[in-house]
């Protein structure tokens, strides 16, 4: 198994953990915040994959602006998820 | 809300960085990945990091929503004049007379295999710089417009 084979499993990996985390978590701040690193590692991803077109505007959109939309969409409603 | 000092000084901080990035990725469109809607939209994560550590209140003193109106409609309108100057100067929509012309970005490309320079390409560099100041100034109107509409309850 080659470096490069080793570095997109283990960055797959990462993809479903921050993906599985984005759901479980019942603090709305930190959810954003996992998924800010989903896009960080998809963009990696695409980095890797030779599509660095599509990575800058990965990072760009999904770990920044996507973001900052969802930290004031939270400012405005409530910041903990409720049991129902 | 404001944020904590320490959010507000880094997003202060950040801030130049990522317009400074954003124009670099706007102005080498034609030679790296990139181009105009990444740059732009690297330039208005800046402006974005600014908005999510203040209040509305404090931010329309820097960055207000008619500035980032005119930004948008004067983008559009140098896409738009430059796709019509192709067509009066070569009978084609967005025809590249600037292209080896010897004037702005009208230096003609070197053989074989070279770095690029940036003073090549003719109107294309244009079409990016355009297609930024739009991203930029749409992006941020979406932000701004999502803040004020945020009613402030914690003191």
């Amino acid at each position: 198994m080659t470096p490069l084979l080793l570095l997109q499993a283990l960055l797959l990996l990462g993809l479903i953990v921050t993906a599985v985390l984005v759901i479980a978590f019942k603090d709305l701040l930190s959810s954003a915040i996992a998924f800010a690193a989903f896009s960080l590692l998809l963009a990696l991803e695409f980095y890797l994959l030779q599509a660095p077109d599509v990575a800058i505007a990965e990072a760009g959109i999904g770990a920044g602006l996507t973001t900052a939309i969802f930290i004031i969409a939270i400012r405005g409603t409530k910041r903990y998820e409720e049991k129902d | 809300m404001n944020m904590t000092k320490i959010v507000r000084t880094t997003a202060d901080l950040f801030y130049p960085f990522c317009l400074v990035f954003g124009l670099y990725v706007v102005l080498h469109g034609h030679l790296t990945p990139g181009g105009g809607f990444q740059g732009g939209a690297v330039m208005a994560t800046g402006a974005a990091l600014l908005l999510v550590s203040r209040r509305y209140e404090d931010i329309t003193r820097s960055l207000r929503q008619n500035t980032m109106k005119l930004c948008e409609a004067v983008g559009l309108l140098m896409f738009i004049t430059a796709g019509l100057a192709g067509l009066f100067a070569g009978g084609a929509f967005l025809y590249n007379g600037l292209a080896g012309a010897g004037g702005l970005f009208g230096e003609p490309v070197a053989f074989g295999a070279n770095p690029g320079g940036l003073n090549t390409a003719g109107l294309i560099p244009l079409l990016n710089i355009a297609v930024g100041i739009e991203v930029l100034g749409g992006l941020t109107v979406i932000l701004l417009y999502m803040l004020s509409g945020v009613k402030e309850t914690e003191p």
